[in-house]
């Protein structure tokens, strides 16, 4: 893609409406935007497209080179293929699709879910390991009183004072003004960064 | 009202960016000093001398979304430290978890490339899609670590706890990793995984600090006044509160 001036002040116009659009309840505005939304939609179903094919020749090359991990780049590409075949054979909603969904993508996708937990555990335990700080210890500790908060124990049932004290208090004092004021710092990295994009000073779409 | 104001705040926002970034100052400003940003600086030399590979995360969020941001620093980081590395042995690789993402990795890379003056050893397949849910884009962007000989790795731009998994097989495979997200979760996951974490709008200044931008200065810039100007607020308010004003 070459950068011309033509391409930044598209950009920049098609930004500026859709940002007018936002904040400015005017029809002919809300209409355009909706329009260029909708441009937008198309263009991303063929990204996706393109985006697939670039995972094959990913792994097309991978196999071709002998590469570490080729069988697995061959295994993924015969999966792609076969799922495409079947796809556009049958259409969408063909029991052998919703079985590639349900058989394969959502249990494999859970099992990776499952081994998050038990990651997470890991990286907690080796936190103090990699970094003996006051940070560290306190990050811990909450961590350590949200779960016993949290828990129902045989007979005793929730742990007092934990549960019903220190786990709201720690819930929506410390921790809500925390993640407030982290919230509030990434909301303005975010406007500055999309205004860098709208006025070019950033170009991700054909370079500077 | 709300509507004003946060209309208010884009345009006091837009002054304050376009005049710091085109008005030369004779003094530079000057940043605090991130202990994991002199890191990747490091290892990102590192990688080019010991002809080991940098893997830039970018995360599985696209820019069509309200994270959109995040993904658009990610490129800006990808942009300074593809052309950084671009005459490396084994050059740097991005994986995405979205497909316009990955269309404007690659053209990013190609651009660090050209302005490096090495077109010519662009590879498309540098700019990679590795999955497009989130926990199939973890299980693409871990084979990577693990197939292609990464030394660093940095995860910037939209991750959810998926995250997790990308550290560990990091861990295992014995790379530096500098990690920065928007995502709450993401972030504990990044604070209890890495040596150096980054938090919050951290994120954001990776560009700056990695590159030489007046824009990405700029942006840091306001941002700090734009801090002071939400706290000075955020405190009247709660004066006029106190008082019964309001």
């Amino acid at each position: 893609m070459k950068s011309t001036p033509l391409s930044a002040a598209i950009a920049i116009a098609v930004g500026l409406i859709i940002l007018l659009g936002t904040f400015l309840p005017v029809p002919l505005l809300a209409t355009v935007r909706f329009e260029l939304l909708q441009w937008a939609m198309i263009l991303l179903g063929v990204a996706t497209l393109v985006g697939v094919g670039n995972l094959f020749s990913v792994h097309f090359k991978k196999i071709r080179r002998r590469e570490k991990g080729a069988v697995n780049s061959l295994t993924l590409l015969v999966a792609m293929l076969a799922v495409l075949l079947i796809g556009v054979v049958t259409g969408p909603l063909h029991p052998w699709m919703q079985a590639a969904v349900e058989a394969v993508i959502i249990p494999v996708e859970a099992s990776l879910m499952a081994l998050l937990a038990v990651t997470l555990l890991y990286a907690s335990i080796r936190l103090l390991r990699r970094r003996v700080d006051m940070m560290s210890i306190i990050f811990l500790g909450t961590a350590a009183l949200m779960l016993l908060g949290s828990v129902f124990l045989p007979r005793i049932g929730a742990i007092p004072f934990l549960s019903d004290w220190i786990r709201p208090w720690l819930m929506y004092g410390p921790a809500a003004g925390g993640a407030r004021g982290l919230i509030i710092g990434v909301a303005l990295g975010a406007l500055v960064t999309g205004l860098r994009a709208l006025f070019a000073l950033d170009r991700p779409y054909g370079g500077k | 009202m709300t509507t004003y104001l946060g209309l208010g705040l884009i345009l006091l926002a837009t002054i304050l960016l376009l005049a710091f970034t085109f008005i030369k100052r004779k003094v530079r400003p000057a940043f605090r000093e991130i202990a994991a940003l002199v890191h990747l600086r490091k290892a990102a030399g590192l990688a080019v001398e010991e002809g080991t590979r940098l893997h830039v995360s970018l995360g599985r969020g696209g820019l069509v979304t309200a994270r959109g941001a995040d993904s658009l620093a990610a490129l800006a980081l990808l942009r300074h430290v593809g052309g950084q590395n671009s005459i490396s042995d084994r050059p740097p690789v991005s994986t995405s978890g979205d497909p316009l993402l990955s269309i404007l990795s690659q053209d990013t890379l190609k651009s660090a490339y050209r302005s490096a003056g090495v077109e010519e050893l662009y590879e498309s397949t540098n700019g990679r899609l590795a999955g497009m849910t989130p926990f199939s884009y973890a299980a693409g962007a871990m084979s990577v670590n693990r197939q292609e000989q990464v030394s660093t790795e940095v995860l910037i731009g939209d991750f959810g706890p998926e995250v997790g998994l990308l550290t560990e097989s990091n861990e295992r495979e014995n790379a530096a990793l500098i990690g920065a997200a928007s995502d709450p979760a993401a972030q504990s996951i990044l604070f209890a995984s890495t040596t150096e974490p980054l938090v919050g709008e951290e994120m954001f200044a990776m560009p700056a600090y990695i590159g030489d931008d007046s824009a990405q200065r700029a942006s840091l810039q306001v941002q700090d006044i734009l801090r002071w100007v939400i706290v000075a607020a955020l405190l009247a308010a709660s004066l006029l509160k106190l008082a019964g004003l309001i």
